[in-house]
């Protein structure tokens, strides 16, 4: 409620128009911001510094003169700038982020105060052992903790992110045969993968062929086996598989290919529908990333940072890459390049600088011990429950073409089939923006025509999964009534539809001072 | 359990609209076999807040925590005041719970964001575009040697011995399976400046080098002019990698752009980040406009909207992964992009003034110390040049006085030997770095126990 200046309530007066152009291009609480070379200045800063000590240079005449153009900006003018812009975000903070395959699940703050405690958050990654025996216990932990959910023989946390880690997976395997002597060449991906897959095959060498999928949305076995081969080096199945099923056959693929002398890559990124209710090493997988930032709810940080922990079966857990940690006793040591000897004579070496994500590792110790074994079964139970709700509730509305395939896992696939003529899974997604949710994956995976992948997560109560439900019916009921509207939207959002072409055709990566020397406000 | 919104009747009535009785109906697709029938064995049940965090903190309270003493590590990790400021901004839940910005229209904040901080890097580094970020800089240096074969066709990178030896290892380690050749060196501490490194890497191109590879300052701590090597290698059709794991240097020392090297890459944890025991880090990534289509990562591009508004947009997604699948430029996803954005905030904090007062304070401080410790006996300067680190040679092995001084709370640098273990000529080694946050007390008491270890 609020007051006129004679101390009245007031009520609205509706006779101006609700769309009215504003002079600042604000519009309330929905604020412009510009960019910080517009609003900054080179001799302006938000850090003081005691002034240094004259010295004698040893910079060798080597003194940066040109000056390098980075504005300064005060301190309250950055907690502005980028509380403004923080606004223009969707979050998984405002609601539910149904990015299938993405897995944006609440992230609990307590991982955010416990990887901020000096102890880890303030020791440097080459400190004597002897002073940082609590970090190698707390990555000790986390990976005793994966290789017990997984049933797997042993665990690599150096790497970085998802990718990084099917990188370390692939090296392992390529190490295993090239130590019996085995120079295969192909890396076997269904079509359904995550672009990373391939690439990653590439990345190291392999050449890459697509096993095709069955009608019903699953790894083709009778095509997988008559693709095997001595030239094979492995298969990389995703399990559950990005249309949102699980892979029945996947006990049989691992006996296939391990007869034909091949190894098993499991890409984790879905590990999340299974935790504590299936271990992948009762499957016959050999190697397995796990991103920590999907499954173990470390923040996904606008892109990053990851954090790609990768299980090895015994097959593969010689060939793991350096360095990590063992426990002695109470006391743990790192496995470096000169303590290798000949325990680890056949690790591929190592793959990153130091010792892995250690701030993703501290979050998701928080998480596993917060959730623990039963809650964790408890975990992938409602985020399987909630995906089929969404998918149970919505096919009646939006074409499932897997709806048939039995219950689906952590995530409900839907395609654009009996859309209206012209409208598309870019319309439903951009009309769902409108709605104030952010839209769920379109266009993957490849296999089904304009894609749908909605995966809403253990962390969303029914009420907000019903209103999600509400939302993305009404908004499929207008594409398939070929709705003009929705071809606008966003009309709500911060910015309406964007030109991506243009980005891409003349493309403008970094702010250059404009020519005529004026200020360039947001325009 | 706290995490979990849905109750036991939620759960019976999703269960209805679905049409099934449990919830482990859902998992029938699992074969009988591999589906456990109660929580998984030997691990503990769920856990209060208080409980987690007792056990957390048991943990944390065995580490010898950095600023709690005297600190000189370095090595490729800096141990920097970062403002409160950044901290608080990078942990509104729209930065940090929001996913890589794939919805433009919902995602203006973490682009913009990105932009600048492109054009912070390519600004610092000298360099006319960068992208979004990398995992850290080892892995980005791997990057950037791919990028070199990619441009140049040729297949042999030359690696400077003042290249830091976990960087190496990486770009080793993958040269096994890609099948580039390295040809590699380690430091040698009879060396006062670098030149001889740059000499004998200028000798060595050839029309098979694609790339030389040369950080700077370099693992010892010396800083060198790179544009010498850098005509040297143009002439012959190489391109010079410049590797830069101390970004706060490039505001004292100019930047690798400037002396002509094509591609720039480096950690960038010095600012923001914080020490976090090795990771996550942020890697920087930035080259010559006419490479940008060979780059790997993402990039953020400036466009406008319907209504003609300015906004960014990912861009140049065909030479990504999720696009181009085996034919990428990388396999690179996820990124760094909260580290990023820390980076970013605390050098939009700096500034150019700030930064050059920064570089200027590491820069006193670090001779400061090194006159001061010289004067221990059996302790010697290697360096004729350096930024905020410098090697020390001892009259004893370095590595179990860097362990003594430890035991009684001073961190007093990274020792050659846990770098480049078995190399006798480095064990006398002393990596030492000296920043903003070292006081002259810290030094004295360095001074005091180098002595006494030396004695």
């Amino acid at each position: 409620m609020s007051m006129n200046s004679e101390g009245r309530v007031t009520r609205p007066e509706t006779a101006a128009p609700a769309n009215v152009d504003s002079f600042t291009g604000n519009k309330g609480l929905m604020l412009e911001e510009a960019l910080i070379f517009e609003i900054g200045a080179s001799d302006r800063t938000g850090v003081d510094l005691p002034e240094a000590p004259k010295i004698a240079s040893r910079l060798g005449g080597l003194e940066r003169e040109a000056p390098i153009s980075l504005p300064g900006l005060s301190e309250p003018e950055v907690v502005r700038h980028y509380t403004r812009l923080s606004r223009q975000n969707y979050a998984i903070d405002l609601g539910l982020f149904p990015l299938g395959s993405c897995t944006m699940k609440h992230n609990p703050r307590l991982n955010e105060k416990m990887a901020r405690l000096p102890g880890f958050a303030d020791i440097h990654p080459l400190q004597p052992q002897e002073t940082v025996q609590g970090a190698y216990a707390l990555i000790h932990l986390v990976g005793e903790w994966l290789v017990r959910l997984t049933g797997m023989a042993a665990v690599a946390m150096s790497p970085k992110a998802g990718a990084h880690g099917e990188l370390c997976g692939l090296l392992a395997i390529r190490s295993a045969l090239e130590a019996r002597g085995d120079a295969r060449k192909v890396i076997l991906v269904p079509e359904s993968a995550h672009g990373t897959n391939p690439a990653t095959a590439a990345f190291c060498g392999y050449a890459v062929e697509n096993i095709p999928a069955t009608a019903e949305g699953r790894v083709d076995l009778e095509a997988l086996k008559a693709r095997l081969g001595p030239d094979v080096a492995g298969v990389m199945i995703t399990n559950p598989n990005t249309c949102g099923l699980f892979e029945r056959d996947m006990s049989a693929i691992s006996d296939a290919v391990h007869a034909a002398g091949g190894f098993v890559y499991c890409d984790g990124a879905n590990f999340n529908a299974i935790v504590g209710r299936v271990r992948p090493g009762d499957l016959g997988i050999d190697a397995m990333h796990i991103n920590l930032h999907k499954t173990f709810s470390t923040p996904h940080g606008g892109g990053g940072p990851g954090s790609g922990p990768v299980v090895f079966s015994e097959a593969l857990a010689p060939f793991a890459p350096l360095p990590f940690v063992e426990k002695d006793g109470d006391h743990y040591h790192l496995v470096e390049e000169e303590t290798a000897g000949e325990h680890h004579a056949d690790s591929f070496g190592r793959m990153v600088a130091f010792h892995g994500q250690m701030g993703m590792f501290t979050r998701a110790a928080a998480y596993m011990l917060s959730h623990g074994a039963d809650g964790l079964r408890q975990v992938s139970g409602d985020a399987v429950l909630n995906a089929n709700y969404v998918l149970r509730s919505l096919e009646d509305v939006l074409d499932a073409p897997f709806g048939a395939s039995g219950p689906c896992m952590h995530e409900a696939l839907f395609s654009d089939e009996g859309l209206a003529q012209g409208f598309t899974t870019l319309d439903v997604a951009k009309g769902l923006i409108d709605e104030g949710f952010h839209p769920m994956t379109m266009y993957f995976p490849l296999v089904v025509h304009g894609a749908m992948l909605v995966e809403p997560t253990e962390t969303e109560s029914k009420a907000a999964l019903d209103q999600f439900i509400g939302a993305l019916r009404s908004v499929a009921e207008r594409a398939k009534a070929g709705d003009p509207a929705l071809k606008a939207a966003p009309v709500h959002a911060p910015r309406r539809r964007l030109d991506e072409t243009a980005a891409a055709r003349k493309p403008v990566l970094v702010w250059k001072e404009p020519a005529s020397g004026g200020s360039a406000a947001a325009a | 359990m706290r995490y979990l919104p849905l109750t036991d009747a939620d759960r019976r009535e999703m269960l209805g609209v679905i049409g099934a009785e449990t919830i482990d109906d859902l998992f029938a697709d699992v074969p009988e076999a591999a589906r456990l029938s109660g929580p998984i064995e030997g691990l503990p049940n769920h856990a209060s807040e208080i409980a987690v965090e007792r056990q957390l903190r048991a943990l944390a309270g065995r580490n010898l925590v950095a600023g709690e003493g005297p600190f000189f590590l370095g090595a490729g990790a800096y141990r920097h005041h970062v403002p409160a400021s950044v901290d608080h901004l990078i942990q509104r839940g729209e930065f940090l719970t929001s996913y890589t910005p794939y919805q433009p229209e919902i995602a203006q904040g973490t682009l913009q964001a990105l932009f600048e901080f492109q054009t912070q890097v390519a600004r610092l580094y000298g360099c006319d575009v960068a992208n979004a970020s990398m995992y850290d800089g080892s892995t980005a240096a791997w990057e950037a040697i791919v990028m070199a074969r990619r441009i140049t066709r040729r297949g042999k990178a030359l690696l400077s011995a003042g290249l830091h030896p976990h960087y190496v290892s990486v770009a080793t380690t993958m040269a096994k399976f890609t099948g580039d050749v390295l040809e590699t060196s380690i430091p040698d501490l009879t060396d006062g400046a670098p030149g001889n490194d740059l000499d004998r890497l200028i000798a060595a191109i050839d029309g098979d080098t694609s790339c030389v590879v040369v950080q700077n300052p370099n693992i010892l701590g010396h800083v060198a002019d790179l544009s010498e090597l850098a005509a040297r290698a143009h002439e012959k059709g190489a391109l010079l990698i410049a590797v830069v794991t101390e970004p706060v240097a490039l505001g004292a020392i100019r930047s690798p752009g400037e002396m002509g090297a094509d591609i720039v890459v480096g950690e960038g944890q010095s600012l923001g980040v914080g020490l976090q025991f090795g990771g996550p880090y942020v890697g920087l990534f930035a080259t010559r406009d006419k490479y940008v289509r060979q780059m790997p990562g993402r990039l953020c591009g400036e466009t406008v909207d319907a209504s003609g508004q300015r906004g960014f947009v990912l861009t140049l997604s065909t030479r990504e992964q999720h696009i181009r699948r085996e034919k990428a430029t990388s396999n690179i996803c996820t990124n760094s992009g909260l580290c990023a954005l820390a980076f970013s905030i605390h050098l939009s904090l700096l500034g150019e003034k700030g930064l050059r007062d920064l570089a200027a304070l590491n820069h006193a401080k670090a001779v400061a110390a090194a006159e001061r410790l010289v004067r221990v006996p059996g302790v010697e300067l290697v360096n004729g040049t350096f930024f905020n680190e410098f090697t020390l040679r001892l009259s004893k092995e370095a590595r179990p006085i860097v362990r003594a001084l430890a035991e009684d709370g001073i961190l007093g640098g990274v020792s050659l030997g846990r770098l480049y273990p078995g190399v006798a000529a480095l064990a006398n080694g002393l990596v030492v770095a000296v920043t903003e946050t070292v006081e002259a007390d810290d030094v004295d008491e360095l001074a005091e126990a180098l002595e006494e270890a030396l004695a």
